[in-house]
Formats: C-alpha cells, sequence, structure tokens
C-alpha cells in the first residue's frame, strides 16, 4: 500500500491538478522546514516540475547547521581541560556535527589531535560505549529537534533507572515552532508552512496549530514521499485559494493530533526551555532544550564550563543563514560548487545531509 | 534531522526491539512507545522507534484523494 507514495501515476495526477489549481493566481510561497523535506523536493524535481508561480523555500531545518560555533569549540574545551586534569572523555556524537566547521576547526580536527571522538548513529551507541568503559566518562554532545530530544530524554530515564555516572550529555537540542515564529515575526514571507513530518510525530499537529491561530497562515503536516509533498503543496495551495487558515494532517499514517504523549512527557521529565542561540540566525525566544536543575548531574557543563571567545559564525560570503531563513537559494551564494563542496566544506549547510547546500550538491539541482 | 525510515518489529526484549528494516535487522530502542508488539511496523529515529505506523490510515488518505480526483476531474 505505502508503495503508492512513491507512485509515479499518482505524483503525476497530483501534479496536474496543482496546475489546474494554480492558474491565474499570484505567486504562492510555501516553506518547509526539514532536511529530509528538501531531499524529497530536490531528489524527485519538485521545483523544476510545479507551475512557475508555486514556490518551495527551505527553511531552518538542518538542526546540525544551527548549533552555535560557541558550544562546539566550548566541546573542544572541554576535551582539553579534562585531559590537563587528567580525565579523559569519550566524546560521542552523529557523523554530520563530526564535520561541522568552526573558525579553530572540526570535531574531526580534535580526533586528528589525538582525542577520542567517536561517530554513534544513536545515543543508545553512546550509552553502550559507557558502559563498556565503566573508568573513562562518556559525554554525548547532543544536538536535534524535538524527533532527536525524544531519543535523549528516553535514555537519560535508563541512565538515571541504572544510575550510570560515567555518561553525560552536552545538550544542543532546539525546538522548531519557535523558530518558524522568529522567522514570521522577522518578516519572511510565505503563503503555507509544510510542517516537518517526524517532528510533528512528536509533538503532534497540536504543537503546530498556534501558528496558525496567531498568524492565520495554513498548515500541512507532510510525509517524505514526492506524493506527499505534492499532495501537501496542493491542499495549501486549495487552503490559500479559499482564504481557509487550518491545519492539515497529510502524514496521518503516523502522526496524531496529540502526538507521541509518551516522549512529550519525558521530554519535559528532563527538559526546561529557555532562549537559545541558532547559528547564522542569532538568539531565538524560548527555543531550546536544556536539562532541568534537578537533573544538572547529566550534563556535562556542570563539571566543566571553561570561557570560548566570542567567534564568527560563517566564512566571509557564506550565504547559509539567508538559505537558513528561506531568503535564498544554494545556487545563489558564491561559494556553493566552488570553493564550498561536501569535501571541503566552507559553511555548515553544505555539512549536513540535511543541509540545503549539501543537498542541492548531491542531487545536482533541478531548478 | 526528520530521517527516519520504517521497519517490522520481530523480536522485544524489554525496551530494546529488534527491527526487520526490508532484510536487515537492527537494535531498536522502544522506551518511547507503550504499546509495541511483535509484528507491528515502527518509525525508527536514531536508533529509538518513535512511533507505530498505521496502514490503514495511510490507504484511508490515498483513497479520500482518490475520490477528490474523480470528483473534480470527473474521471
Amino acid at each position: 500500500m505505502l508503495e503508492k507514495f512513491g507512485d509515479k501515476a499518482v505524483a503525476q495526477k497530483i501534479l496536474e491538478k496543482i496546475k489546474e489549481e494554480a492558474k491565474g493566481i499570484e505567486e504562492l510561497r510555501f516553506m518547509h522546514v526539514c532536511g529530509t523535506h528538501e531531499d524529497t523536493v530536490t531528489r524527485s524535481g519538485i521545483r523544476s516540475l510545479l507551475p512557475e508561480n508555486v514556490k518551495i523555500m527551505s527553511g531552518p531545518g538542518c538542526p546540525v547547521c544551527i548549533t552555535p560555533v560557541e558550544d562546539i569549540v566550548k566541546m573542544m574545551e572541554i576535551m582539553k581541560v579534562a585531559r590537563e586534569e587528567r580525565e579523559e572523555i569519550i566524546l560521542t556524537t552523529f557523523g554530520d556535527m563530526y564535520r561541522i566547521p568552526t573558525p579553530i576547526g572540526s570535531f574531526a580536527d580534535l580526533k586528528s589531535q589525538g582525542y577520542d571522538v567517536r561517530i554513534v548513529y544513536s545515543i543508545y551507541d553512546s550509552y553502550k560505549i559507557a558502559k563498556e568503559n565503566p573508568d573513562k566518562l562518556v559525554v554525548h554532545f547532543s544536538p536535534g529537534f524535538e524527533t532527536t530530544a525524544a531519543p535523549t530524554a528516553g535514555m537519560l530515564e535508563s541512565i538515571v533507572e541504572e544510575g550510570l555516572e560515567n555518561f553525560k550529555i552536552y545538550s544542543v537540542h532546539r525546538l522548531t515552532p519557535p523558530a518558524v515564529e522568529a522567522l514570521l515575526n522577522a518578516g519572511t514571507v510565505f503563503h503555507g508552512l509544510i510542517d516537518p513530518g517526524h517532528v510533528s510525530t512528536i509533538i503532534g499537529v497540536k504543537g503546530w496549530a498556534y501558528l496558525t491561530e496567531k498568524f492565520g497562515i495554513p498548515q500541512v503536516v507532510a510525509g517524505f514521499e514526492p506524493v506527499d509533498v505534492l499532495l501537501g503543496i496542493l491542499i495549501l495551495i486549495r487552503l490559500v485559494k479559499r482564504g481557509e487558515a487550518k491545519i492539515i494532517n497529510e502524514y496521518n499514517r503516523v502522526v496524531k493530533w496529540e502526538g507521541n504523549v509518551k516522549a512529550q512527557e519525558l521530554i519535559w521529565k528532563y527538559f526546561e526551555v529557555k532562549d537559545a542561540k541558532w547559528r547564522a540566525l542569532g538568539v531565538i525566544p524560548r527555543s531550546g532544550l536544556e536539562l532541568k536543575k534537578e537533573w544538572k548531574e547529566l550534563e556535562i557543563r556542570t563539571y566543566y564550563n571553561p570561557e570560548v571567545p566570542k567567534l564568527p559564525d560563517l566564512e566571509k560570503g557564506c550565504l547559509c543563514g539567508a538559505v537558513l531563513r528561506g531568503l535564498a537559494l544554494p545556487t545563489q551564494c558564491q561559494h556553493f560548487g566552488k570553493t564550498c563542496t561536501p569535501r571541503h566544506p566552507v559553511g555548515p549547510c553544505m555539512v549536513s545531509y540535511e543541509g540545503t547546500c549539501h543537498i542541492f550538491y548531491k542531487y545536482g539541482a533541478l531548478m | 534531522m526528520c530521517l527516519a525510515i520504517p521497519g517490522k518489529v520481530v523480536e522485544i526484549k524489554g525496551n530494546v526491539g529488534i527491527v526487520d528494516f526490508g532484510g536487515i535487522r537492527r537494535e531498536v530502542r522502544l522506551d518511547l512507545l507503550s504499546d509495541v508488539k511483535v509484528g507491528d511496523y515502527v518509525i525508527v529515529h536514531t536508533g529509538f522507534a518513535i512511533e507505530k505506523l498505521d496502514e490503514r490510515r495511510a490507504r484511508e488518505i490515498l483513497e479520500a484523494w482518490e475520490e477528490v480526483f474523480s470528483v473534480i476531474g470527473g474521471e
């Protein structure tokens, strides 16, 4: 049954409908905030298939891209300070986080200097490393939106239950709806929002509903097959044309109105919301997740918290900030594909497999 | 960080399940779901099952849209 969501004939039919509906209307701009949606859009050539007056913009959908330089640098400093104090830390993080550049290098560079840095697929792998190395401290540098914050909270629950003392995290988790709200407040213009399917799995359709109430913007929660995204676009066009400020759940095979309540309970057991910096976007109110006071013993910064200098977010000329705001596409950047490639990335959007620049480069961007 | 894939639960031991992703089997944490059974399809993100997949609802939405097509498109 699910094959139909990748079916060419079904996609073609929806596309024809989109063309019909879009005839004669003014330009519509729809934003998504998810690297995996960008992957579907670019891989399937959806931008080139849509009528000219329907535009898809890519927003801040890459948590690794927006992780502040200061936090990466602080984590590297923690490794150095700990070594001076004769404590060896095993640092674990995800593969794309490992390569994100800062003005003083990446975690990959840190490994080349002889520090123990390991790539993991899951925080569960980090937990297993901690169990196997009881004499060492394992720190998981933990980026990600709600979809990743939930596994972190789930793992912490086991760690607390088992009393595993040599495992800490460095939380750089962020929340997605406040980022969209910040873009709307800053004046980024779009006519509809394609909500990220798996963030919505955790927070539910209800987690987005307030944006429609507050800003009158139509939304669709969409899945990740080409048919899902095309259906989402068609739904948004219809909502805009009818002037209906509604939120529709296209990805109802996975997403519920209330979301994953158990995951939410775990997140709110361990974390509290705070204002937080996003690389290249500045501080966004109530957009970060910090461990609650009663769980401070799980956070590495409780033990090591070295000062770090203020550093620039991006290299000169890097358009990653505008790309994350949905104001530019990678091809408008002077570095793209020339001085900036996945092998030698200049900006964070070229590193992560969820970064818009990386995705454009990988698929040769059918525009 | 939305990349998550569906797989079928083939074994459960406490908080850990074995999930079959089209022939490849991996350990998956089940901490975020309370009612997973062997045979369920789950969506897995960074090694954690984040939700069950409801095939019936998948069918419903496609059928609903096919109905819309047939009414509007006169097919």
